[in-house]
Order: structure tokens, then sequence, then C-alpha cells
């Protein structure tokens, strides 16, 4: 994890607040976390943000509200693993929270096969959600295909960016 | 008050989720053929051997003549004017398929209506044009207008091929493909393809917010129309075989599903009353199936349904995405795409989904297959080059024809003879319609008011 990371991510979440009309943010993303740490270390009181708010759950969450795949993957890594944990976390302790899974492509991919990618990277995250124990009735899915990319330019650092599945609370 | 329930009842009927729709559109009228009066087939005197030979040929194509210049709604300085324009079209319809080097009403004479069926030969000839296409337009008295059309062997002082339309005002543009596809036929031996549209998705805004948008046009870009207002995000459309109906996907109410659009009631409905997302729509040859993918739980699978509505079959039954699909032409099997291997091929199985078998190989990604109208031939995006390429039913025979930084989503001419696709720009994300001819030599950017993806060449207008 890094800088960049925690930025796309805060950028994700104000995306998703609009739906599928991202807007700009409207705060800077504040200093970047250490997120290295495994487990279960990452869950923090929100401080400030609403309960209810897609901001409280990415404070509360150090930001792991994203999880990124390689090309063409839909797997779930081990960071993967430990963002999806931290966000149980959060769902457990919060039960009438739900949320949207988006899933999302990078441009180097057919327009149809990446709808269909990104629906599927969404519901490996959310399978791994309910393996924890997060009641799949509280998780939906939509993919956007390679459709809102987070990162514009057209290198491998920014296709790395793009290709994520973003958790953000249902208002 | 029963009049009241029946209203009600059409209130409730109306399909959920129409709100991005603009406005609905004027319905087709007929284009009737008519018999031109005098003169007789004199049967082929060419024969054509190659493309290539017909690079250089001369064809003169003249201002189309009127027997009184009148008013006309399809032109605010009438008949006369409106046979120059028709010239025009076919002069750009034959310039820009590549195959011609035609010239065109504003470097040429403007024959008398007379002279249309009696040509000037020395003006011609004189000219160094070997080809002379000669037209009328008249204006009759029930508002529609007649076109006529000539094809004219300069050399031999001989008429190739004669044919005539009556069209409403707002078609006169068909009338004028429809003589620039009778040039064509005569000329190359095969089907004609001008008269026929393109659905598409029109772009516009920033990459990482486009607005996409469904809209239709002619085949050379002209009567270019909005479908959806742009609210929310549409792709993928295809034309139904006779253009009563668009297939296409839309987030209208925030999730990815394909919905059926029918342009004589401006009504749209859900292809299927399921909540998992559908996308890559696709009609059968005759319209009477609609094949469709949809998601279960992450996993993509490709389905039937009757165009009609009803219950949809699953054809395909693998873990992993399978998607798209293209019917060949006699409907009896279909190429699709799966990842199923570990990364994206192209497969072809019988209609029913029976005899699954994989045809592309040699270490590239095969995606969005697309048959041939003429069944001869697979086009499909080379998911790992991002170029449009083609390949025989067995997926022998691959040949690139296009080399943009990401070329994607092939669909054929009615004809089987140009392909076009979309391209995208490396960096800005930038998209335009393309299309190239099967030898790949003639390749040219289709112009649109906005940026361009997702094209969907219709068959030729009924």
């Amino acid at each position: 994890m890094n800088t960049k990371i925690v930025i796309a991510s805060l950028l994700c979440g104000t995306v998703a607040l609009g739906a599928c009309k991202p807007k700009a943010p409207d705060i800077l993303p504040p200093d970047p976390v250490e997120t290295s740490e495994p487990d279960t270390g990452n869950y923090q009181q929100p401080q400030g943000a609403v309960l209810g708010s897609q901001e409280h759950f990415v404070n509360a969450v150090n930001g792991q509200n994203v999880i990124y795949f390689d090309t063409d993957r839909y797997n779930i890594d081990s960071a993967d693993a430990a963002a999806l944990q931290t966000q149980a976390q959060y769902l457990q302790r919060y039960s009438n929270i739900s949320i949207t899974i988006e899933g999302h492509c990078d441009e180097r991919g057919t327009r149809e096969y990446n709808l269909a990618l990104g629906e599927r990277r969404a519901n490996a995250a959310k399978n791994y959600l309910t393996s924890l124990g997060v009641d799949a009735s509280r998780i939906r899915t939509v993919s956007y295909g390679k459709e809102y990319p987070i990162a514009t330019a057209s290198n491998e650092a920014a296709w790395a960016q793009n290709r994520r599945a973003v958790s953000v609370v249902i208002n | 008050m029963k009049n009241v329930v029946a209203v009600l009842a059409f209130f409730v009927a109306t399909p959920l989720a129409a709100q991005d729709l603009g406005a609905p559109l004027p319905a087709d009228s007929a284009v009737e053929s008519v018999m031109q009066d005098e003169g007789e087939d004199e049967g082929l005197t060419f024969t054509v051997s190659d493309e290539g030979a017909w690079d250089d040929l001369g064809i003169a194509i003249a201002g189309f003549a009127s027997d009184r210049d009148v008013p006309t709604p399809a032109n605010s300085s009438g008949t006369a004017a409106l046979g120059k324009e028709i010239g025009r079209v076919v002069f750009a319809d034959l310039k820009n398929n590549g195959l011609f080097k035609p010239s065109g009403p504003d470097s040429l004479p403007q024959p008398s209506f007379a002279q249309i069926t009696a040509p000037a030969w020395p003006t011609w000839s004189s000219r160094g044009a070997e080809m002379l296409v000669h037209g009328y337009v008249q204006a009759r008295s029930d508002g529609r207008l007649t076109v006529g059309c000539y094809l004219y062997d300069v050399t031999l002082q001989d008429e190739l091929a004669r044919a005539g339309w009556v069209v409403q005002p707002r078609d006169w543009r068909r009338a004028a493909h429809k003589c620039a596809d009778l040039v064509y036929s005569r000329l190359t031996g095969e089907n004609p393809f001008f008269d026929s549209r393109i659905a598409y998705i029109a772009e516009t805004g920033p990459k990482e917010n486009r607005t996409k948008r469904l809209a239709i046009m002619d085949s050379d870009g002209a009567n270019h129309r909005f479908i959806t207002t742009g609210r929310s995000t549409a792709l993928t459309p295809r034309y139904s075989p006779d253009y009563s109906k668009l297939l296409y996907l839309s987030y209208v109410d925030g999730n990815p599903r394909i919905y059926v659009y029918d342009i004589g009631t401006g009504r749209q409905t859900l292809i299927t009353e399921n909540r998992n997302p559908t996308f890559a729509p696709r009609w059968s040859p005759d319209g009477k199936w609609i094949l469709y993918s949809m998601a279960v739980a992450g996993d993509t699978d490709i389905y039937r349904v009757s165009s009609q509505g009803g219950p949809s079959v699953r054809l395909t039954n693998t873990p992993g995405i399978d998607i798209g699909g293209s019917y060949s032409p006699d409907g009896s099997k279909i190429v699709f795409e799966s990842d199923r291997s570990g990364n994206q091929q192209c497969y072809v199985m019988n209609s029913d989904g029976s005899n699954q078998k994989r045809i592309s190989f040699g270490g590239t990604r095969c995606a969005t297959p697309e048959w041939s109208p003429r069944g001869d031939q697979i086009a499909f995006t080379n998911a790992s080059s991002f170029n449009v390429s083609v390949m025989s039913p067995s997926g022998g025979n691959v040949r690139t024809l296009t080399n943009g930084w990401q070329d994607e989503a092939p669909t054929w001419a009615p004809n089987g003879r140009i392909i076009q696709f979309f391209r995208t720009e490396r960096g800005s994300g930038g998209t335009s319609l393309w299309q190239v001819d099967l030898t790949g030599r003639n390749e040219r950017k289709l112009p649109t008011p906005v940026d361009a993806s997702d094209p969907a060449w219709g068959p030729i207008l009924p």
C-alpha cells in the first residue's frame, strides 16, 4: 500500500456517493497512512464523520475500502484479504450498514468482457465478506467494467489502480 | 369508467425506467421501387477480377437533373438544388468506399433533364470518364419524390443499369444511397450496403466520467439522432434486422441491464425480468431470437430468449465468463467468447448450445467475434494486441486488418466487405469510429459529432 492507493481510495469513496456520476472530491485526502500491518490491526474508531456516511466508513477502515486485482484476475490476495477483514469488522460492528461493491477494470480489455470481469471481481469481494460472517443481503454488487477509471493515464501504474473493487456505504 | 380503467392500465403497463430516453423518432416510411420507362438491360459487359483494378476507374457522377425546378421540403432551394445534392451524396458514398476515384457534381457539367437518358457522350469521353452516373429528381403530385438513377459505360456508349425510387422528401438521401448501391453492385458484383444505418455510443466528457449516449445515423453519418439523454450510461447497441428495435445496455436503474427499445413506440422493456446484470445483446439474423449474457454470482453465461418474450434458455454452462455471441447467417451456429481456458478465446457452438468447440489458437486473446453476413469470415478483436482481425469460421487464415493503439468491437457492413470498429486513443481515452475493408488497405475514420464507440451496423434497409 502506498500514498497513491490511499488517495485512490478516498477518490473512490467520493465517486461512489455520486453513484454513476463521479465528481471531483470536495476535500483533499489526508496524509498517507502506513497500512502494511496485516490482519486486524487497522480498524480505528472513526473521528468526526457521521455514522452511515462513506467518510465514516473510509476513515474507520483506513482507506481500505478498495481492493486491487492483477490483470484479468479476480482472486483475493493477502492484501485484499486484510482489507476485507477490516471492512468485515466495520460491518459487524455497525449491523445497520449495507454496502455496494463496485467492480472495475483497466482500459486494456474489451468493453463487454470487462463488464463481466468487474462483476466477477465485485462478487469475489462479496463472497469473502460473507465468508467472514457478513450477511449477503447487506452487500450489493455492480460492475462498471472499464467505464470509470480512477487513474486516467495509459500505463501500468494507472491500470493497477483501476483494477479494483470499491466498497461504498448505501445511504 | 371503462375508459379510465383502460388509461390507468396503459400507464401501469408503461415500462419502468424509461426516463433516459429523448424525443421519439419519426417512423420510417417505405421506399418504393419504380420501373424506369425505357431502354433494355444489355447484360453484363464487365467481369470483376480484382478489387484493385477499380482504383483508377474514372466514374463521373453528375448532378441529378430536374424536369422543372419546384419547391420541395427536401431542399430549401427547390428540386434543381436537391438534384445536385443527390449527386453529391452518390459521389461521397463511392469516393469514401475507397474502391473508386470518382469525380462529382461540383467539378462536372450539369446535364439537362433530356440528357439523363441520352448522355452527351463527347462531353464525358473528353473528360476521361469511363463510367457515367446520371439521374433525375421529380416532385410528384402526392408530395413524394421520384428519383431515377442510370449507370452508363462511356467507352461503349451503353447503359449498364438503371433504377428508380419513390421516397418521402425527408428520405431523399436514401434514394441517393440506393443509386450508389446500384453503381457499386453493378461494377463490383458485390451486394449493396450504402442504404443502411449504424447505431453507436456517442461519448463526451472527461475520461474518468464519460457521458455515453445511444445514437443512430445513416451509413454515411447523416441523419444523426441521439436516442438517450445521457443521464445514465448506455453501451453496446444492436439494431434489429428490420430496424424496428434497438437492443442496448443501460444503467438507468443503477445496474447494467439490457433493454429492448421499440423505435416506433419509443418504449423500452427489460430483456429479462431478473435481478442479475445482463450484458452483450445480439439478434439472430431472422430477428426471432435474442442472445444475452447474464452474470449470476459473478459467473457469466450466454442465454437465448424469443424476441417476443418468454422464458430464457441457458446456452453455456461453464465456470467463468461466456459472453457475446454472433449467429452464422443461416442461424444454425453461434460464435462466442469464453475465458474457460484461462483467457479470452473464441468458440463455436450449435444454436441450441450443443457441440461447443474452441476455434481460436495461436497465443493471442480472441474477443467480440462477429460472423460475416456472407458467412465466410469471422471478425474479432485480438485482445492481446487490440487490433481487429478476421479468420475463417474454423479459426484458420487469421489476418490482422488494423493497427491502432486500441481497436475493438468489429461490426460488418451488410454485404460483408467492410468492417467497422472503434479506436481508443492512448492517454486521452478519445474514441472514434473507423472502417476498414478486407484488404486492410482502405481504412477511414467516420465523421461523428462527438467521440464514438460500439458501432453496430444494421442490414440493408427494408
